[in-house]
């Protein structure tokens, strides 16, 4: 077990906010997706006051090792989250973070207090990445706008309260220590870094949202870094995510001070990631432990030594 | 309608491939996989290699509407167009393949007595395939509309068995010298008590949604985006409907009324 804001998990592999949709996935696996669920707890989709639509499509481009995406976060809005996707959600044999976006304090306050009055509801997560409709700025890439927003809706959440940050900022670390001066009790990064493609055709935008967001293998490099000068700014817990497609991808992050580790991309190539990535790392981290007389018996068979050659 | 899929890709063994005029026919044991529906697809990648073509792509799966299932033997059609189906291409007896599926929601049987009418193009033939084969074994016979570029892609056409097939093509080699949807057209004139089941290019698909809405004659289309999961989880692959908002294609389709739909987008 681990411990996460107060939460206890079965082992640190989590989702990354909207990579995995328990809802359909249940449509295409049944009941399966249940007795076997993917990850220890289950980071929800972004939820906004008023549903949305998402973007006009396409909404994908396949890039080099990974993919932009720009989906425009389409939901049912709070009304619909909580009526409709929150007591299907809820059947899930694992804790729900629920991740919320605003356009401004008070549409996140709402959402913060709504979600939080909710039993079925272990933890809020806000999505940050949105603009300032003031100063236009991504409020998670101004450290004063951040700490005024959590100065804001701390108060409103008798629950953790993580704030997801963006990698879009010249200094993430500071973001961190701004969220955890006002009182976050968990940040998690890195979200999508900012990116477009060109129609081949024509040269234009080809999302049509215009700019979209990398991820994938081709930026966990820059993740393990952000994550790791995160980890060293702040005390509260880290979910280290980006790129993540293995045991050891999901090592490296808790190396650099992850407390858990969130695969996203990977769960569109598999949906069983999780589960294969959660137990990847644990043969790792037996590897890794201080061989003592009563542990070496049972750790050999499951490790691959070679492991580290490899790299 | 809907198979459920296993939760998590599966490694399977490619046993074979061959050609088919301008398609690549590739050959799959997938001895534990449950029975797809007819109009279901997959999740596919190449298990060595994936990732290695041009702009170092492919790196996700595609989505393949499986053309035949029959004790654990999948067949996919397709053609060589871009990295991802120029690696499947590739493939040869052996070969490792990483599967997901059968994914998404296939054909509905005819009702009250319509007939089963067919309509295809170029690498739609795989889900009218399969449905052909469903409907035969439920003593249902079909006629089926099939158009292609030219004699080499025709060859296709033979893939599609247990149906009666009249064939298409834009340059007169083979078959009506035009398009499928006057062969369609000539079809619902003759009979227009039917159900057309259809998949092809999105300009067909949209010909054949708009003649069979004038003939108010119910269509059942089988759509195809580009997806990155397959499952809903990336909300990618939308296609916009009647009322509003998005449909994803692949949770709630690939298999979608042409009633919902304004259009086939391009």
């Amino acid at each position: 077990m681990i411990e996460f804001c107060g939460l206890q998990l079965a082992h640190p592999i989590v989702n990354g906010s909207g990579t995995f949709d328990a809802i359909a996935a249940r449509r295409a696996f049944g009941e399966a997706l249940l007795e076997d669920f993917p990850f220890s707890a289950f980071v929800s989709k972004t939820i906004t006051v008023e549903a949305r639509a998402g973007n006009p499509p396409p909404r994908l481009w396949e890039a080099p090792a990974g993919m932009i995406n720009s989906i425009g976060l389409p939901n049912r809005g709070l009304a619909g989250y909580l009526e409709h996707d929150l007591p299907q959600l809820a059947q899930l044999p694992v804790p729900l973070v629920t991740n919320v976006m605003g356009a401004t304090e008070d549409e996140v306050a709402r959402l913060v207090e709504a979600v939080d009055a909710r039993s079925e509801v272990a933890a809020i997560e806000l999505n940050v990445s949105c603009p300032n409709l003031k100063t236009g700025l991504d409020i998670g890439a101004d450290a004063g706008s951040l700490a005024s927003l959590v100065r804001t809706v701390r108060p409103l959440a008798r629950k953790p309260l993580i704030v997801k940050l963006t990698p879009n900022t010249a200094d993430v670390a500071a973001i961190a220590a701004a969220a955890e001066s006002e009182g976050a009790d968990a940040v998690s990064l890195v979200n999508t870094l900012r990116a477009t493609a060109l129609d081949p055709a024509d040269g234009g935008p080809w999302l049509g949202g215009g700019t979209g967001g990398l991820s994938g293998p081709a930026i966990r490099a820059v993740a393990l870094a952000q994550v790791a000068a995160v980890a060293r700014a702040v005390a509260i817990p880290v979910v280290g995510m980006g790129g993540v497609a293995c045991g050891r991808h999901a090592n490296d992050l808790i190396s650099v001070g992850a407390r858990l580790v969130a695969v996203g991309t990977e769960n569109f190539r598999d949906p069983g990631a999780g589960k294969r990535i959660a137990s990847e790392l644990k043969s790792l981290q037996i590897a890794q432990r201080p061989a003592t007389t009563s542990n070496r018996s049972e750790a050999r068979p499951e490790v691959d030594v070679n492991w580290r050659d490899s790299r | 309608m809907r198979t459920l899929a296993p939760l998590g890709r599966r490694l399977l063994t490619v046993t074979g491939a061959d050609d088919v005029g301008a398609y690549r026919v590739l050959h799959v044991a997938d001895p534990d996989g449950p029975s797809p529906a007819a109009g279901q697809f997959y999740m596919l990648a190449a298990a060595r290699g994936w990732g290695a073509g041009e702009d170092e792509r492919p790196y996700l799966p595609r989505a393949f509407s499986f053309l035949r299932a029959v004790d654990g033997a999948l067949s996919f059609m397709l053609e060589d167009v871009g990295p991802g189906t120029r690696r499947l291409a590739q493939l040869r007896g052996g070969d490792g393949l990483w599967l997901t599926g059968p994914l998404g929601v296939g054909f509905r049987a005819p009702h009250d007595g319509r007939r089963p009418l067919l309509a295809g193009g170029g690498v739609g033939i795989p889900p009218l395939a399969g449905w052909a084969d469903a409907l035969a074994a439920a003593g249902l016979h079909a006629s089926a509309v099939l158009g292609f570029r030219d004699a080499h892609h025709a060859a296709g056409a033979r893939l599609l068995e247990h149906a009666d097939v009249s064939v298409a093509t834009d340059d007169g080699a083979v078959g009506h010298h035009g398009l499928v949807t006057e062969l369609l057209a000539a079809e619902l004139a003759r009979d227009p008590y039917a159900v057309v089941y259809a998949c092809g290019p999105p300009r067909m698909l949209e010909a054949v949604r708009a003649l069979c809405a004038e003939h108010d004659v119910p269509a059942q289309l089988a759509l195809e985006a580009a997806m990155a999961c397959g499952f809903g989880a990336c909300y990618g692959c939308v296609v916009p409907i009647r009322d509003g908002g998005y449909l994803r294609i692949c949770v709630d389709g690939p298999v979608l009324d042409a009633a919902r739909l304004e259009a086939v987008p391009a």
